[in-house]
C-alpha cells in the first residue's frame, strides 16, 4: 500500500467525497476536521484513511440505529407511513407486511391514499402477496374517516397492528399538512396514544431537502422514526448523517429494492462503509 | 432576491462596498461563499467546482473592480451564468412529434414522476397541439403501475393500450407502435418501469425498447429534490439511451432544485418542462432565469 500525508489536500478530497454523499458543507467538514484531529501530517494508507473516515460517520449513526418489531408492544398498535411523493411508502409497507405474516401476526393495511391514481390498487397487490387484509374505500374518499374506521376494526377484532399508508406530500404544502393533521387528530379519538408509530420515509437520492422534510413532518404529525429507501441505487443517502445532528430519531430500516425482502434493518457500519465507498 | 446567496456576500462584503477595488483575497472569499451556497441548493460539487471557476474569471474582471456595489455586481454575474448555463432565456418547449405515429418514451428512476408526467404531457398534447395520444404502461413490475396509466388517460380523455398482463415490455412495446399505426395516432407516449442505473438488466431492457421504438423524443424524468446523485443519474441514463431533454417534477416543493443544473451541466439537455404538482394540468414550460433565482435562494 501507498502511504500519503493526511495534509490539507488529502482532507479535502475526503470532504469531497462525503459532499458528493449529500452530507452537505457543513457536516462534511465538521467530520474531516475530527478525523484530521489526531492523525494531521501522519503517513496512511487511502484504505486506512476511509476506513477512518467511515468510523467518523458511525459513530454520529450508531445512536440513531434502532430496530423495531412492529408486531410487538401494543395492541392494536397503529403505525402511520408519512413522506414526500413517490418516496417509497407504500412499497414500505409491502415489505413490512410481508414479514408480519411469517411472524403469525394479526395484521391490517389501510388505504390511506385516496388520491393518487391506482394508490389503492398498488398496496391491494402488497396485501395480496403478504397474505394480509387491505382496508379502502372508494378514491376521493376522506383519509381521516377511513383510519378511523380501521382502528376501530382492529380494536373490535382484537387484532396486533394497524399500518396505515398515506399519500404523498411534499412538506411546504400547508393544505395537505392540514389533512395528515386530521388523520392524527381523528385517530387519536379513539386512541389518544395512537398513531404510535409515525414514519418518515425520505427517499436516499433526495439530497439537503430531506433536512426540511423531517422537520416540517415532525412538527405537523410528531415523526418517530426514519426509513430511508433505494439505497442499491448510486445515491449515498449521506444526508442522514445531517439529520442525525440535528434530530434525535432513530433510523429503523433501509430499502435496498422494490421486492418484499428488500428492507433491512439500519446498519450505521453497513450504511457508513459504503458511504465512503467501502465494501465494493 | 436570492436571499441566501445575497445574505453569504453580504458578510463578505460588508464594509467593502465604496472601496472600489476587489482583491484576489475578496473574491476568493465571495467564490467560497458561493460554492457553499450552491452545495446548500443541491447542485454537484463537480459542476459547482467548474461553474466557480467560470464566474470568478468574470469577477476578477473590470466591471466588479470599478462597480460601486461588487456584491451586487457578484450575485449578477452568478445569476446570469446560472441562466446561460441551464440553456439561457428563450426555451424551447416543442418537442419533435411530428412524423406520426411519433414515439415519446419516458425514463428515469423509481418514483421521479414518469407515469404522472406521462398524463400531463397528454393532456398538453391534446388540448394544446390537438393530438390524437395514446398512452401505453410498459411498467410490468410495480404493484398496479399500469392500472395507474390507465386511470391518468381516462381523467385526460386519452387512450390507453389494452392491459395484457405477461407481456414483456419489449412487447408491449410492439404492440403500441403497431396499435398506433393502424388506428392513426399521432403521438404514442410509452411509460417505463423506474430502474435504478445499476440494474443492469433493467438498463439493458430500456435500451432494447428504445431500438424498437425508435423515439422522436426520449426524455428523462427527475426529481427536483434529487441530491449529488443527479450527476450520476443523468449520466449513466445518457450513455445508455438517446436521451432528447429533461423533465424535473416536484418543483412545488421547497427544495431549492440543483439538480437542474447539474443533469443540464453533464448531458447538455435542454429542460423541457417542470412537474409543479400532482394533477394533471400541473406541467409549467422551463423557464431558465426562474430556476435559476430558486437555485440562488429566492
Ligand atoms: N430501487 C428501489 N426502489 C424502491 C425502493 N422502495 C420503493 N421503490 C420504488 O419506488 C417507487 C415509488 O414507491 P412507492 O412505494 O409507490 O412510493 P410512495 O411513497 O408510496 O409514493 P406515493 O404514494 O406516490 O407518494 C416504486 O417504483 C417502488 O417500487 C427501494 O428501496 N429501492
Ligand atoms: N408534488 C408533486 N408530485 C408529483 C409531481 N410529479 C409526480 N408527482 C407525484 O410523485 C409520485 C410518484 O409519481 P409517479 O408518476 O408514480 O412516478 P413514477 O416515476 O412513474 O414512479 P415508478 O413508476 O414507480 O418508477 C406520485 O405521488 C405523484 O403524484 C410533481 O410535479 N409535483
Ligand atoms: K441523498
Ligand atoms: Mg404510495
Ligand atoms: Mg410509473
Amino acid at each position: 500500500f501507498v502511504k500519503r500525508k493526511l495534509d490539507d489536500e488529502t482532507l479535502e478530497e475526503l470532504e469531497d467525497i462525503l459532499i458528493m454523499s449529500d452530507l452537505g458543507a457543513k457536516a462534511a467538514s465538521r467530520i474531516t476536521s475530527n478525523l484530521a484531529k489526531d492523525r494531521f501530517d501522519k503517513e496512511v494508507t487511502d484504505q486506512e484513511i476511509k476506513i477512518a473516515l467511515a468510523k467518523e460517520v458511525e459513530d454520529i449513526l450508531k445512536p440513531r440505529e434502532r430496530h423495531v418489531d412492529f408486531a410487538d408492544g401494543p395492541k392494536p398498535r397503529i403505525v402511520l407511513f408519512v413522506g414526500v411523493n413517490g418516496s417509497g411508502k407504500t412499497t414500505t409497507i409491502g415489505k413490512i407486511a410481508s414479514k408480519l405474516k411469517d411472524q403469525g401476526a394479526k395484521a391490517l393495511l389501510v388505504a390511506g391514499d385516496t388520491f393518487r391514481a391506482a394508490a389503492i390498487e398498488q398496496l391491494q397487490v402488497w396485501g395480496e402477496r403478504a397474505g394480509i387484509p387491505v382496508m379502502a374505500k372508494a378514491p376521493g374518499a376522506d383519509a381521516a374517516g377511513l383510519v378511523y374506521e380501521a382502528v376501530e376494526k382492529a380494536k373490535a377484532e382484537d387484532l396486533d397492528l394497524v399500518l396505515v399508508d398515506t399519500a404523498g406530500r411534499l412538506q411546504n404544502r400547508a393544505e395537505l399538512m392540514d389533512e395528515l393533521s386530521k388523520i392524527l387528530r381523528v385517530t387519536r379519538k379513539l386512541d389518544p396514544e395512537a398513531p404510535h408509530d409515525v414514519i418518515l420515509v425520505l427517499d436516499a437520492t433526495v439530497g439537503q431537502n430531506a433536512l426540511s422534510q423531517v422537520e416540517a413532518f415532525r412538527h405537523t404529525a410528531g415523526v418517530s422514526g426514519l426509513v430511508m429507501t433505494k439505497l442499491d441505487g448510486t445515491a449515498k443517502g449521506g444526508v442522514l448523517v445531517a439529520i442525525a445532528h440535528a434530530h434525535d430519531l432513530p433510523i429503523h430500516f433501509v430499502g435496498v429494492g422494490e421486492s418484499a425482502d428488500d428492507l433491512q434493518p439500519f446498519s450505521a457500519e453497513t450504511f457508513s462503509r459504503a458511504l465512503v465507498g467501502l465494501d465494493g | 432576491m436570492f436571499d441566501a446567496l445575497t445574505d453569504r456576500l453580504t458578510s463578505v462584503f460588508d464594509g467593502l462596498t465604496g472601496r472600489g477595488a476587489l482583491s484576489e483575497k475578496d473574491v476568493s472569499a465571495a467564490m467560497r461563499e458561493i460554492r457553499v451556497a450552491l452545495l446548500e441548493a443541491d447542485v454537484a460539487l463537480p459542476v459547482v467546482k467548474d461553474f466557480i471557476a467560470k464566474v470568478k474569471k468574470e469577477a476578477v474582471g473590470e466591471a466588479v473592480i470599478k462597480s460601486i456595489t461588487p456584491g451586487q455586481m457578484i450575485i449578477k454575474i452568478v445569476h446570469d451564468a446560472l441562466v446561460e448555463m441551464l440553456g439561457g432565456e428563450d426555451s424551447d418547449p416543442s418537442l419533435r412529434i411530428d412524423s406520426p405515429p411519433s414515439v415519446i418514451m419516458m425514463a428515469g428512476l423509481q418514483g421521479s414522476g414518469k407515469t404522472t408526467t406521462t398524463g400531463k404531457l397528454a393532456k398538453r398534447l391534446k388540448e394544446k397541439d390537438r393530438k390524437k395520444v395514446l398512452l401505453a404502461s410498459l411498467d410490468t413490475r410495480r404493484p398496479a403501475a399500469m392500472d395507474q396509466l390507465a386511470v391518468l388517460a381516462g381523467q385526460v380523455g386519452v387512450e390507453s393500450l389494452p392491459i395484457i398482463k405477461g407481456q414483456l415490455a419489449t412487447d408491449i412495446a410492439k404492440r403500441a407502435l403497431q396499435a398506433a399505426k393502424l388506428q392513426g395516432f399521432d403521438v404514442v407516449i410509452l411509460d417505463t418501469a423506474g430502474r435504478t442505473t445499476l440494474d443492469e438488466q433493467m438498463m439493458a431492457e430500456a435500451e432494447e425498447v428504445a431500438k424498437i421504438a425508435n423515439p422522436s423524443e426520449t426524455l428523462l424524468v427527475a426529481d427536483a429534490l434529487t441530491g449529488q446523485d443527479a450527476v450520476e443519474t443523468a449520466k449513466r441514463f445518457n450513455e445508455r439511451l438517446p436521451l432528447t431533454g429533461l423533465v424535473l417534477t416536484r418543483m412545488d416543493g421547497d427544495g431549492r432544485g440543483g439538480a437542474a443544473l447539474s443533469m443540464r451541466a453533464v448531458t447538455g439537455l435542454p429542460i423541457k418542462f417542470l412537474g409543479v404538482g400532482e394533477k394533471l394540468d400541473g406541467l409549467d414550460v422551463f423557464a431558465a432565469k426562474r430556476v435559476a433565482g430558486r437555485i440562488l435562494g429566492r
